[in-house]
Order: structure tokens, then C-alpha cells, then sequence
């Protein structure tokens, strides 16, 4: 990989490092804040040259994401996006035309930037991060997220906690983080354990802002409450058999219809096809200022840290890792440390591995458990991610639970299987993945 | 020959490598439950069962009030947790056809912890306290049962007359409800 690169952009070559004239004013320099460490010079454009950087999202924020990396000296660049492109992009998802409605976002976006930064290499993936493996993910130096989901947030943030061993530094991968929702926006750096994760922060993700039911079912007051009203209620009353897709017209129209009847009832205006898409895909208006602001603040931070300490960056550990934008009050950024949560359920605690006998029955291995200095286990419940082992609480559960204190733990437990253990008389988790001897 | 055995020797390190990359994690959404279960402080009114006791996500709850209009039933509620828990509230169904102003015979229950006033912090007790509630103390200012919702506003004693009916399986305005009593 290496090789290839340096063949075609030799490094210090002059004629080639001509276009990165002012990205070098930066690379061979210092200045007040750079680090001791900093490589100034052919180390820090080395480095940069040779990150590997994965880009999750190639959306609203993606294609900010992909062409300023590109345009900061990135060469090697992954882009992972399950979506295909829709008509309704167009007007902000800057690096994908008419044609391409209907071809898959990581396709088109790749090949986009490839072809306009000569020199860049992008090497997409259509499908689901779901996918991908620990193995996948470790060939990276940084991963730069661009998403509109939570539950995507959590799982490449809980991956990547998971992958952290502490006597392999390659293992510790910094996850920089932007996110927008209209006028506002975050951009935010993970170091895996070191700072607080995405888990960490899950209060800092507003809830969407629901209207109570008893409002949708007797007084509606704006036309997204009867798109609501058919959505959750007269769609459960007419169609429950039927499966509800947001992507098929059919049921859209459906919704469509029916609540525009229901508007009609209450005299309520403006209910259109789109906004019920809107309301029923939680669809929120995006902003592409606000992208391109939140996308140029998660890509300097990925070249602070690939170009090894050019200036100090966020999530340096000690300082601000959290920087928030409200564009809607005029613009307002603020950044802080949001601290790690000691109890949290995914850094708070990582997956050790621990030597067991495997013809241990599950009591003997928590009583065991219980007489470790470290652990001071009263009442603990375990399980694994398929199995529920014991439970102490509710009374059913632990009913239903109990025989497996009698099994073995190799009838129980595969080799090299995480269990996670809760007490209530502690506050975070234990997890372990178990070795059997 | 050597082919397939360098072949095979292939397709072993890709099952070995698959099964150590599938081997699941407890996510945190299943984490939070467990503790959410531990920290369960419920009396005598209130159980849960689980059809199936390996999934911790998707459960049944049942209420047996000790006091109040509804006292004497037993009411069945469907608990669906997902993977965005406690980003998300649980869903929460109630199995059986009601009387009740805060529940519609469709099972939705206006609670405002299942909705607009969720937030992280609660925890499955929160709602659970809530549901009981709502059958503690029935509200006429959060209608979804329109009629029973009047009732209420109106005339408590006829209300109170309904609930009975309604409990026993009897009709009320044309409705028949399911029976409820223990
Ligand atoms: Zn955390």
C-alpha cells in the first residue's frame, strides 16, 4: 500500500507537493501551540500521506467529510454508506448528480472525489457497518463518522471501545464525530477509554420531541398531528397485519390520505405527501451550511491528529472534547470536556479475559467471583448476549434462571464468550471473556 | 490435491476467523435492561413474566391494583425494548380491551413517560410506577378513550358503575370489554 503510494505522489517531490502549497505552510512549520513531538516537515506529511482513514456516511455531512479530507492531503480514504442516492439529495449531497439517483451514495461519492483530487485514493463499501468486523475496522488510523442515527453512533462507538487492548497502541482508534440536526451540530473526538464515549454522552442526544398520544387521538392542532394520529393509531387499527415501510409509496400515500381526511375533520390546514414522509421518516430538515460547518470542524480535528500533534486537538486528553454549534442562536459554538462516566456501560468497564475451569457450574464461578478483592459481588446477575444466565430479579426471571447455577459453565458459555455481570451494589459492569483451562 | 488441501486449510481460518468476529457482545441497550431489572422495586401488584427468559428485551407485565376503582382486575401489558433503549422509551401495550380514559381498546396508553417526557435517566421502574398509576388514579385530562374520559369529567359514580361492568366483560355504551377480574 505504502509502495503504491509513494510511487505515484513521491514524497518532497517538488512537482508533486506543489498543489499542497499552503497545506505545507502548515505541515513545515511551527507555531505556538504545535506539540514537542510534532514532526514538522516531510514526518508530518509522511504521516498524513499514509493515514488510513474510514469516513462512516457519505450523506449530507459525508460528502463535506470526503472532499475535505481529499483537499487536507488524505490519500487513502474508506467510505462506508448503505443508502442510494434520491432525488431529494440533490440540493446539498454536493458530489452526486441527476443521473445518479438510484446508485449507491459510496459508489458515486468515491468515484466523484477521485476523479476531481488527483492522487486520492477511495475505496467504498455499500452496506451496513453492521457488517464489518473487528478486523475490518482495525486496518484504520481514525474513523470519521457522518451519520444521522443514534443506534448506528452506538454500535461503531462500542466496537471500537471493545477493540481497545492495552498492550497494542495500533488498537486505540480515534473517533471523531459530527452530527447536525438543522441549525445545530456537533463535532466530537473519542479516544477509545481515554475520553467519554458516545455511550457517555447519550443525554447529550435530545430525544425527539414527541406530542402526547391522548393530543394525536382528540385534539389534534397542527397538521403533524394528524400525520401522527394515522401513523400510530389508525394504521395499528386498520393495517396491523401489514408491516408499515417508509420507503414504500403505497403506505405513505395511505397515511397520506388518511390523515389529510383527519385534518379536514378538525379544520386543519397543510397537510401534504411530503410532510407526512417528513413526519413519519422523522425527517429533519437539513441544513447544508450547518453540515459544511460541522464537517470542516470533524476534519480538522482528523488532520490535527494524523498529522501527530500539528496543534493540540479535541479529546486531548485533559482538555475540550465536545464542540457544540447553535446556529438558529446567530453563531454560537461552545466547547467543553464532557467527562467520562465511570459507570458507563460500554468504556466504563472493558472485557477481560479470565481463566476458568469450564467444569465449574455457574455458582461455583460466581461465588468464586464474589471473593475477589476487586469484584465484592452480592447479588449478581449474568448473562451472555444470547443467553440470560441468572438473574437475581424480577423473582420470574430468576425462577426461570436458576437451574443454569447447576450447569457447567462449558454447557453454558462458548470458549472465549463475553459474559457481562451487574450487582446493584456496584455501579458500573463487569465483563470477561472466558478462557477455559 | 494440494490444491484442495491448501483450499481447505483456507476455508478453515475463514470459519475460525468468522466465529471469533461473530461471537456477539452484550449491547448496551441489553446492559442497561439488566440493571434496569435489578434495580426493580415493585411490591406485590405488579410482576413480570418473560415467554422467553433469554431475551430480556421483550416481556410481559401484569397489574393487580390493592386499591382504587380498578381494584379486584388484572391487566396485561406488553413490554418491546429495543436496541436504542433508553435513547428510545420501551413500547408498552396493554393485551387486553379496557375501559379506561388513559387507554384506548387498541392496548396505546397515553402515559407521558412512554412518550413526550421519556428521557434517558428514567428507568423501567419509572413507567412501570406510572402504569400503575394510571389505574390508581385515571385521568380525564389525557383522553384516549373519549368516552370513558367523559364519564369520568361528568358523573364519577357512573364511572366507577362503567369500570365494573367493563371489568366483569360486560357492554358499556355498545362496547364490549374484555374480562379482567382475578
Ligand atoms: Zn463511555
Amino acid at each position: 500500500m505504502a509502495e503504491v503510494l509513494e510511487s505515484s505522489q513521491p514524497i518532497g517531490s517538488m512537482d508533486s507537493r506543489a498543489k499542497w502549497k499552503y497545506l505545507d505552510n502548515i505541515l513545515t512549520r511551527t507555531g505556538p501551540f504545535t506539540d514537542e513531538d510534532f514532526p514538522c516537515g516531510e514526518g508530518a506529511i509522511e504521516s498524513l500521506s499514509r493515514a488510513k482513514v474510514l469516513v462512516i456516511g457519505a450523506g449530507g455531512l459525508g460528502c463535506e467529510i470526503l472532499k475535505n479530507l481529499a483537499l487536507s492531503g488524505f490519500q487513502d480514504i474508506h467510505v462506508i454508506d448503505m443508502d442510494t442516492i434520491d432525488v431529494s439529495n440533490l440540493n446539498r449531497q454536493f458530489l452526486f448528480r441527476h443521473a445518479d439517483v438510484g446508485k449507491y451514495k459510496a459508489d458515486v461519492a468515491a468515484k466523484f472525489v477521485e476523479k476531481r483530487v488527483k492522487g486520492v485514493k477511495i475505496t467504498p463499501y455499500c452496506g451496513k457497518i453492521q457488517d464489518k468486523d473487528e478486523e475490518y475496522y482495525m486496518q484504520f488510523s481514525l474513523i470519521v463518522c457522518g451519520l444521522d442515527s443514534i443506534e448506528a453512533r452506538r454500535w461503531i462507538n462500542a466496537t471500537l471501545v471493545s477493540m481497545f487492548d492495552d498492550t497494542d497502541s495500533d488498537s486505540l482508534k480515534p473517533l471523531i464525530d459530527g452530527g447536525t440536526e438543522g441549525f445545530k451540530g456537533q463535532a466530537r473526538v473519542i479516544l477509545p477509554t481515554i475520553t467519554s464515549c458516545i455511550e457517555c454522552q447519550l443525554d447529550m442526544h435530545a430525544p425527539r420531541a414527541a406530542v402526547p398520544l391522548c393530543t394525536l387521538a382528540t385534539i389534534p392542532r397542527q397538521p403533524q398531528h394528524c400525520i401522527e394520529w394515522a401513523h400510530i393509531i389508525a394504521w395499528e387499527e386498520e393495517r396491523k397485519d401489514i408491516t408499515l415501510d417508509t420507503d414504500d409509496s403505497e403506505h405513505i400515500t395511505w397515511l397520506f390520505q388518511k390523515a389529510l381526511k383527519r385534518a379536514q375533520e378538525f379544520n386543519i390546514a397543510g397537510v401534504t405527501y411530503s410532510m407526512t414522509q417528513g413526519v413519519v421518516k422523522n425527517i429533519i430538515p437539513a441544513i447544508a451550511s450547518t453540515n459544511a460547518i460541522i464537517a470542516a470542524s470533524s476534519c480538522n480535528e482528523a488532520f490535527k491528529i494524523a498529522t501527530g500533534g500539528s496543534n493540540p486537538f479535541l479529546g486531548t486528553p485533559g482538555a475540550d472534547n465536545y464542540m457544540m454549534y447553535t446556529g438558529d442562536d446567530s453563531i454560537y459554538t461552545y466547547t467543553f470536556e464532557h467527562e467520562k462516566k465511570p459507570d458507563c456501560p460500554v468504556c466504563g468497564n472493558l472485557a477481560r479475559p479470565l481463566k476458568v475451569d469450564q467444569r465449574f457450574t455457574l455458582e461455583e464461578f460466581l461465588d468464586g467471583l464474589a471473593e475477589r478483592p476487586e469484584s465484592q459481588l452480592k447479588k449478581p446477575s449474568i448473562r451472555t448476549e444470547g443467553k440470560s444466565l441468572y438473574y437475581q430479579s424480577p423473582p420470574s426471571l430468576e425462577e426461570q434462571t436458576r437451574p443454569n447455577l447447576f450447569k457447567k459453565l462449558n454447557e453454558l458459555v462458548e470458549e472465549g464468550e463475553e459474559v457481562v455481570i451487574t450487582d446493584p451494589a456496584i455501579p458500573g459492569q463487569f465483563k470477561y471473556k472466558l478462557r477455559f483451562s | 490435491m494440494l490444491k484442495i488441501w491448501s483450499m481447505k486449510q483456507k476455508q478453515q481460518q475463514d470459519e475460525a476467523a468468522t466465529a471469533g468476529s461473530k461471537k456477539k457482545k452484550v449491547t448496551a441497550a441489553q446492559l442497561r435492561v439488566q440493571k434496569d431489572l435489578a434495580d426493580l422495586s415493585l411490591g406485590s401488584t405488579m410482576k413480570l413474566s418473560f415467554p422467553n427468559p433469554d431475551d430480556i428485551m421483550n416481556f410481559n407485565f401484569t397489574i393487580e391494583p390493592d386499591e382504587g376503582i380498578y381494584k379486584g382486575g388484572k391487566f396485561l401489558f406488553d413490554f418491546k425494548i429495543n436496541q436504542n433503549f433508553p435513547h428510545e422509551p420501551p413500547k408498552v401495550k396493554c393485551t387486553q380491551t379496557l375501559y379506561h380514559p388513559n387507554i384506548d381498546i387498541e392496548g396505546n396508553v397515553c402515559l407521558n413517560v412512554l412518550r413526550e417526557d421519556w428521557k434517558p435517566v428514567l428507568n423501567l421502574n419509572a413507567v412501570m410506577v406510572g402504569l400503575q398509576f394510571l389505574f390508581l388514579e385515571p385521568n380525564a385530562s389525557d383522553p384516549l378513550n373519549k368516552e370513558a374520559a367523559e364519564d369520568l369529567k361528568i358523573n364519577r359514580e357512573g364511572f366507577k358503575r362503567n369500570v365494573r361492568a367493563a371489568m366483569g366483560g360486560g357492554t358499556v355504551k355498545g362496547r364490549t370489554y374484555d374480562r379482567v377480574l382475578k
